[in-house]
């Protein structure tokens, strides 16, 4: 195929070419960035918080009717659990005062010694029982869980730093490295240590949101009832298969209990919704991007294949020339081919800069990661092919030009 | 063909605007690219701006030049924000820049969630969202009075059990009547209503940024009461509280001498002198507690206005302004899209324009029958760009979250943008399509037929 011929044929059609290169590697920038996007925001998805969820639900627990003292607040919370745990479709259930995926929560930094003023790090921290573990369902991979005799109840505005706690693994990592956290102290912002007596593998922090993304999986469990007049959060796991169940059951046996709670309904629920709470803008993300990129592609479709169509409506006498004088209808097709393969060519050789722009920009203005190469390797692949199948359609209608049409009104 | 006079300018729009609807028939696919171009740009478009709109926006015009929340570096450079004040006050200080009542109003204010006992005993009780505040709050933010008014300086001082409510609550509890004077209990306390607030939901909810789903609640509050009374029945905070070091203190009164900010101030400050004078004071303030010995550094405070505050703690979502730069890419690419097919539309017509030139039209009838044309492709996108943007608005809770979406709205303006916007951007587009049939050569056109 003689490539010289094509590109003095474009010079005719300087303005069709221009504005193909331009939608091209417009196209082929926003389908980079916009794939990207999407990529990172489904793998944000499917972080895991290394709990039990098909099996868990979080009661929101509001206490009404005024001033409790702390004593008879915590004796309330030791009755509740003591009824959701009878209950026939419960396998366990523990007090807390939050839990994964709620979206923020309490935090506190952590250091090795007393009189650190720099800490060395951020923790999220969890409040629960001796049922805290069981209940969540993650796995204690070192040292134990807490004794019941260990748990005590936290009232309002009281600073209690427990003097054992439980971390995950990458916290553990994070203060001691090289698995030798265990039965080391931890100063949570306390003078006094809190020992790490246990280590479980994995619990994610309560939020998702960037600015936690630094320390997502440093967690810690304090063995404490949250017993603050404002409330608490009941953690419970179902037996397998019996989650409706329960969710149906807890609420009537909370209520038995006593009537002065209000169980709020926007807050915790299953773990299905809490996900789908905590990751509406990621999924919303994914799906704008998605939407864009395939509507992106099949407008720049179309109107490859309308200049194209016009090109060879235009050009009609000449192809006529050219049969004539013995093209064949693959020599047709050929020409127009490489012609969109020449246009493309550049339109993804600019959208490639054009594409590593915008992610630098999309980079500074809002932290995004660098844009891998592979996604623009995809898009350019992607691109030459939407082209090349773009241009079929008026392509082969332009190898049907009869020889004849050479000799018309000329 | 009718004489073309160029007198007769309505005339002549009318007829091009016929021809053009003729051409657009022509080439039915040509065109349904075009509008659907045009139509998907522009809604992708109007959906994303609708949210950034709605977020992005000063929530209180009228006044947001004048409000300022101070900030005062109680944490010291070893523990504060990468050289920032923390986001709100501790009590020691927000107590103190009451005291000295330095600004035409002052408030102090921090969010409640209080429990509201149902009447009889017989239903559930409900809970309800509300702030302890002072009683500038209200005529400092404008807060619209449906029944009574707001409580004095003189309630402040005697922490009288008052309470202002929405018209919500009150349309829950009292079925929407007057219900000044009467008692409500919420948190197992007795208050007397003072008021009841028109609707008033400002988004962002500029005052209660910090701490509060970043001013975009789920609910808008349903209650005010006076902070000092808050204090007095130790009500905890429903929001954030952000404590340094090593908090050694074991309870409410070990709390509030803490070094843990939990507490916004607001100001309304008359002019730039003032703010400049009330900059001072803050400085001073915090010089003096620097010569006690409560902080060991420098004065380090700020005095932020509505607008600095809300882009200082980045109150408008990321994922808002994404969706709009790229859906703004997105309409560019479209508008290229349509130049190309008007460009291949107009000059498979050369033949035509070369007779109309021959017969004497001017380049400028040319140029206007082909700009009405396209302007005809413009208001087609954008009916159809309105269709999608009403049908994207309805489902654009699947974009953002619930609290967010919810705000995104299909009003007049925005209807009157979308068309203008289609309109006008087709007519740009077509400006090179139409310049280039206009420098059609009748002679060169005509030789070949």
């Amino acid at each position: 195929m003689q490539i010289k011929p094509i590109l003095a044929a474009l010079r005719r059609h300087k303005a069709g070419t221009v504005l193909i290169v331009l939608q091209i590697a417009l196209t082929l920038a926003i389908v980079c960035n916009a794939l990207f996007i999407i990529q990172q925001r489904l793998a944000h998805l499917s972080e895991p918080t290394g709990i039990d969820e098909a099996n868990l639900f979080v009661i929101a627990n509001q206490w009404a009717g005024g001033s409790l003292s702390t004593a008879q607040i915590d004796a309330q919370i030791r009755a509740d659990l003591a009824a959701l745990r009878q209950l026939p479709s419960v396998r366990d259930a523990t007090p807390s005062n939050s839990y994964p995926l709620r979206g923020g929560g309490w935090d506190n930094f952590v250091a090795l010694t007393p009189e650190q003023v720099e800490p060395t790090s951020d923790a999220a921290v969890y409040l629960g029982d001796e049922h805290l573990l069981d209940t969540l369902g993650v796995k204690l991979v070192a040292g134990r869980n807490f004794r019941a005799d260990e748990v005590g109840a936290i009232g309002l505005r009281e600073n209690v730093v427990p003097s054992v706690v439980i971390v995950t693994r990458e916290l553990a990592e994070r203060m001691y490295p090289g698995g030798a956290a265990l039965g080391k102290p931890l100063y949570a912002m306390s003078a006094t240590p809190s020992t790490i007596v246990g280590i479980v593998e994995r619990l994610q922090t309560q939020s998702v949101e960037a600015w936690q993304a630094a320390y997502a999986y440093q967690s810690m469990l304090w063995p404490l009832r949250q017993a603050w007049p404002i409330g608490l959060y009941y953690i419970v796991r179902a037996k397998p298969g019996q989650l409706d169940a329960a969710m149906r059951e807890a609420p009537r046996a909370l209520y038995a209990q006593s009537r002065q709670r209000i169980l709020d309904p926007a807050d915790g629920g299953s773990f299905a919704e809490i996900r789908r709470r905590a990751y509406d803008s990621d999924r919303g993300m994914a799906i704008l991007m998605g939407v864009i990129c395939a509507v992106l592609l099949a407008i720049t479709a179309a109107g490859i294949v309308g200049l194209t169509s016009f090109w060879v409506g235009q050009r009609r006498k000449q192809i006529g020339v050219r049969r004539a004088l013995g093209a064949r209808q693959r020599d047709i097709l050929g020409y127009f081919l490489t012609e969109n393969l020449l246009i493309s060519g550049g339109g993804v050789l600019l959208g490639v800069l054009l594409a590593v722009a915008m992610n630098l920009w999309l980079v500074v203005r809002f932290a995004m990661p660098p844009l891998s190469l592979a996604y623009v390797a995809v898009g350019v692949v992607l691109l030459l092919l939407l082209g090349q199948g773009a241009v079929l359609a008026p392509a082969l209608r332009a190898s049907k030009v009869p020889p004849v049409e050479a000799t018309r009104s000329v | 063909m009718r004489p073309e006079s160029p007198e007769n300018h309505t005339d002549m729009f009318a007829y091009y605007f016929q021809l053009g609807l003729r051409s657009l028939r022509r080439n039915p696919v040509l065109t349904a690219l075009m509008v659907m171009a045009i139509g998907f740009g522009v809604a992708a478009s109007m959906i994303t701006y609708s949210v950034f709109r709605a977020v992005s926006g000063n929530p209180i015009p009228a006044k947001s030049e004048r409000l300022f929340t101070p900030q005062i570096d109680s944490w010291g450079p070893q523990q504060n924000i990468q050289g920032e004040p923390p986001y709100a006050l501790n009590y020691v200080d927000a107590m103190a820049l009451m005291r000295a009542h330095r600004a035409l109003r002052q408030t102090l204010l921090y969010p409640l969630w209080l429990s509201v006992s149902p009447e009889g005993g017989r239903s559930l009780p409900v809970g309800a969202n509300g702030y302890a505040a002072y009683g500038d709050f209200f005529p400092m933010f404008e807060v619209p009075f449906r029944y009574g008014a707001p409580w004095s300086a003189a309630d402040d001082a005697h922490h009288a059990a008052i309470v202002v409510l929405s018209e919500a609550l009150n349309q829950h509890l009292f079925g929407g009547a007057d219900s000044v004077g009467r008692e409500i209990v919420l948190g197992g306390h007795a208050y007397r209503v003072v008021g009841v607030a028109g609707h008033w939901d400002p988004k962002p909810r500029f005052f209660a940024v910090w701490g509060g789903s970043n001013g975009f609640q789920r609910d808008p509050a349903d209650f005010y009461l006076p902070f000092t009374r808050a204090i007095d029945l130790k009500l905890d905070t429903a929001g954030n509280n952000s404590c340094r070091g090593k908090p050694d203190f074991s309870g409410w009164e070990g709390w509030l001498r803490s070094n843990c900010v939990w507490i916004t101030p607001w100001v309304e400050l008359e002019g730039e002198a003032e703010a400049a004078r009330y900059r001072g004071f803050l400085e001073s303030y915090a010089a003096d507690q620097q010569r006690a010995g409560r902080f060991a550094w420098a004065p380090n405070v700020r005095l932020r206005d509505v607008m600095q505050w809300l882009d200082y703690l980045q109150v408008v979502p990321p994922e808002s302004r994404i969706a709009l730069v790229v859906a703004l890419g997105f309409f560019v690419i479209c508008l290229v899209n349509t130049v190309g097919l008007l460009l291949a539309k107009f000059m498979r017509r050369a033949g035509e324009i070369g007779v109309r030139r021959a017969l004497g039209a001017p380049r400028r009838q040319i140029y206007a029958q082909y700009l009405v044309e396209a302007a005809s492709v413009g208001l087609a996108g954008g009916v159809l760009g309105l269709l999608l943007t009403a049908l994207g608005i309805g489902g654009v809770g699947v974009l953002f979250k619930p609290q967010i979406a919810r705000l995104a709205q299909l009003d007049f303006p925005l209807v009157g943008l979308c068309l203008a916007v289609a309109v006008l951007a087709t007519l740009l587009a077509a400006f090179y399509p139409a310049w280039r049939a206009a420098q059609v050569q009748p002679a060169w056109q005509l030789k070949s037929h």
